[in-house]
């Protein structure tokens, strides 16, 4: 069976149902304000290379003025506020965001690339309930600690990434807000615009100004938020080379430091698995949102016994993903979010050739343009090879096989990152022995990549350090004091 | 004739001399010369993590419960030697009274910790009520081979206020004891040696903290770092080396030695939170219950 006997019709969802400005400000202290940078980048449409909008970049004085107003608001009227009170602001944010999902998923997709299903079905309604979820917890912190002393920490400063670019913000502004702190975020340069419709929720919930600033530019706006004096926390989700800067800035300073960073994580099929729910496992573990997932099942390990079969049915079902617009509704793997990230991944694939490995990628046409890749498999791959080590932030799989336990989970913990795992058997002894032994923050047993606002996430060691989500994720934005 | 005790290094449940062949001497305020004590060396250091990562994975898979037991016989034990310590404690410039209750209170603690082993997990592990067909639950984990560098205003009660909670938790330690007064952290070494914890979860060295910490923070096969407070400069060139692994820093500007110094914090500082989801089957359409 070929994609040719299964051409579907197009069903792009209309892009006419967004409010984009053509030209975007600062939102500090609850107002747009121009930058004092005088400066503006442009944000592109990865599914076809025009132009969107224009965003302001944000220098060290305009981080400036947004950590002094996250500052005056955090003291003068955001820590006044009861528990109960900040609970109802981040609920009616919730709903509000609940009844702009369409608009907000539509402009996900065209500011980032990810596919309409995924924004629609998953981004969008994840980020509504994490606002929903940590709302509910603002009145219940000292239930949540019982026995200790817990105060909101002050200005947390947030820098978030371009893969889940709503469902980040929410990730870090709903526990932040519900602990009681107030916020100066910074969202990635390639996807600024869903934070910045945020921000017109936050005014239109009728947010105190100064509790939520959102600052947009490049790394250099990143790094004069770290390196702000007045900011008491800093939360970042993204490479784990920036990662370990921004622990080195916060040397010698009180600021309260949570990372999330990179992966490489191991996804193992064991010969007792179903095999086709396995299959569609592995597709959605690293084809889901063009494999730009920090805990995207990067390495699949397969039981020798069955490695013949799997790979089969992988290339098969390879076949029949649909690599299009990400307006389209039938599309499975939509645009790479930039080019910068294509030519990345490009090499990595160039490289993975050079160093010995197999290649295998599907029948398909990409979009003539915009960035584009095809999902890709590896076999024949050395534990040692640098595209089994490293983290590309794409569609592409390398496959190893196993015989033993042992084995795998010596090669599964053979990575410097630790962030996610999956395991694949009927065997439910097997399933708690297996997640016991991988170094991983989430382990997925018969399942991949599902995320729960009450569900904790994070990394072990160089995936970063801190939890997301969950009770254990109200920590990261609290001070304990003995 | 008074038989002196020689004070050596402990690692991997053996008491050896350090493979430098360095020593330094220990003298009481007065003067008077306690011991000659091994100096450790950057070599030391790598065997003591190679031996606490041997040990760590049989450790953190014995039984909360037996944690627990075997924490509680260091208590016993250290009962059991009192005025050893006390002794010591005295010779090294303490008061009859501060000596017994520093011992006293080291006691307490062991107590304390023995009786965490089998329940920080419930409380800081969860079920987690997602919204799709999943059971999820997080549980805390032991995060490795933890770096301890001791209290150094404290001879005793700092030292097991970090090994303590650390140790319960399922990890093992390399400990760099208080430079000026070691004495009694050999001697909870001896404790160690005669409990049964097995050898390996604890060593613990003896010597120049400038020295034993740089490689201590530089070893990529150590997970995190307990700080007890020392010098600024070499407290931030421990960090700056630290974050090649990204170690787990925890800095206790608090002293260590005071009767609040104690708590769940200092077991949760130690753990990573593990996180499993698994589908559910929905049986006849979902309808549970009666």
């Amino acid at each position: 069976m070929s994609n040719s006997t299964w051409n579907l019709d197009p069903s792009l969802e209309s892009a006419a149902q967004v409010h984009i400005k053509p030209q975007y400000e600062l939102f500090i202290d609850g107002k747009w304000q121009a930058p004092l940078s005088k400066t503006y980048f442009d944000s592109v449409n990865p599914a076809d290379e025009s132009h969107i909008a224009k965003i302001a970049w944000a220098n060290d004085s305009d981080v400036d003025l947004a950590v002094l107003a996250a500052r005056s608001a955090y003291e003068n009227v955001w820590s006044k506020l009861s528990g109960a009170a900040r609970g109802k602001y981040l609920f009616r944010i919730a709903r509000l965001m609940q009844e702009k999902a369409k608009e907000l998923a539509v402009l996900e997709t065209l500011d980032g690339g990810k596919p309409i299903r995924e924004s629609r079905d998953i981004d969008i309604p994840l980020a509504c309930n994490h606002f929903f979820y940590y709302a509910g917890w603002a009145d219940k912190l000292q239930e949540a600690f019982a026995g200790q002393q817990i105060s909101a920490l002050g200005v947390a400063a947030q820098i978030i990434p371009w893969n889940f670019p709503l469902l980040m913000l929410a990730w870090k502004i709903a526990p932040a807000l519900a602990c009681g702190n107030t916020v100066v975020l910074k969202p990635a340069e390639t996807t600024s615009l869903t934070a910045l419709k945020f921000a017109e929720i936050c005014q239109e919930a009728g947010l105190p100004a100064g509790v939520v600033n959102i600052v947009t530019g490049y790394g250099d706006t990143g790094a004069a938020l770290v390196g702000h004096p007045n900011v008491d926390k800093i939360a970042f989700t993204g490479s784990t080379a920036v990662g370990k800067q921004i622990q080195k800035a916060c040397i010698g300073t009180a600021k309260k430091l949570t990372l999330e960073l990179g992966g490489k994580s191991a996804n193992i099929i064991l010969e007792d698995a179903p095999i086709d729910q396995a299959v569609e496992g592995v597709i959605n573990a690293i084809f889901f949102n063009q494999g730009h997932v920090c805990c995207a099942g990067s390495r699949l390990f397969v039981q020798e016994s069955i490695a013949d079969r799997v790979l089969e049915k992988l290339k098969f079902r390879l076949q029949s993903i649909y690599v299009g617009h990400p307006l389209d509704k039938n599309t499975d793997i939509g645009a790479v979010n930039s080019k910068k990230q294509l030519e990345t991944i490009e090499r990595y694939i160039s490289l993975g050739i050079a160093e010995g490995a197999e290649m295998y990628q599907p029948d398909c046409t990409l979009p003539s343009k915009g960035f584009y890749c095809k999902p890709t498999l590896f076999t024949e791959v050395a534990q040692s090879a640098r595209i089994a080590q490293e983290e590309i932030f794409g569609p592409v799989l390398t496959i190893h096989t196993f015989r033993t336990m042992e084995e795998v989970v010596q090669k599964a913990n053979n990575s410097p990152y630790g962030l996610a795992a999956g395991v694949w058997t009927s065997n439910g002894a097997r399933i708690f022995g297996l997640s016991q032994q991988l170094q991983a923050g989430v382990v997925w047993a018969n399942t991949y990549n599902k995320f729960d606002p009450a569900s904790p996430f994070g990394g072990y060691k160089e995936s970063g350090f801190g939890r997301e989500g969950g009770r254990h994720g109200l920590s990261a934005y609290l001070k304990f004091s003995n | 004739m008074e038989i002196l005790k020689t004070y050596k290094l402990y690692i991997g449940g053996q008491f050896p001399r350090t493979e430098s062949g360095r020593s330094y001497a220990v003298c009481a305020p007065n003067g008077k010369q306690l011991a000659n004590m091994c100096q450790a060396s950057k070599k030391d250091v790598r065997n003591a993590v190679q031996a606490a990562r041997k040990a760590q994975a049989a450790w953190t898979s014995k039984s909360a419960f037996n944690r627990s037991q075997i924490a509680y016989r260091i208590a016993e034990l250290l009962e059991a030697r009192k005025v050893q310590f006390i002794e010591e404690l005295q010779a090294m410039g303490l008061e009859k009274q501060s000596a017994e209750q520093e011992v006293q209170m080291s006691i307490d603690r062991c107590v304390y910790y023995a009786g965490w082993a089998d329940k920080f997990q419930t409380l800081l592990g969860s079920v987690n009520p997602v919204a799709s067909s999943h059971f999820n639950f997080s549980v805390p984990e032991a995060m490795g081979v933890i770096g301890v560098v001791a209290c150094q205003q404290t001879a005793l009660l700092g030292l097991i206020s970090q090994i303590l909670p650390v140790l319960i938790g399922g990890n093992t330690v390399v400990v760099v004891a208080n430079s000026t007064q070691p004495l009694c952290a050999i001697s909870f070494a001896e404790v160690l040696a005669t409990s049964d914890v097995p050898g390996g979860v604890v060593n613990i060295l003896t010597g120049e903290v400038s020295e034993l910490l740089p490689t201590l923070s530089a070893h990529m096969d150590v997970n995190a770092l307990s700080i007890a407070p020392i010098e600024s400069k070499l407290l931030t060139t421990a960090q700056e080396e630290a974050i090649d692994n990204l170690k787990r820093v925890r800095i206790y500007a608090e002293p260590l030695y005071v009767k609040s110094a104690q708590g769940l914090s200092y077991i949760s500082d130690f753990q990573e939170i593990k996180t499993t989801w698994h589908p559910i089957e929905q049986i006849a359409g979902g309808a549970g219950g009666y």
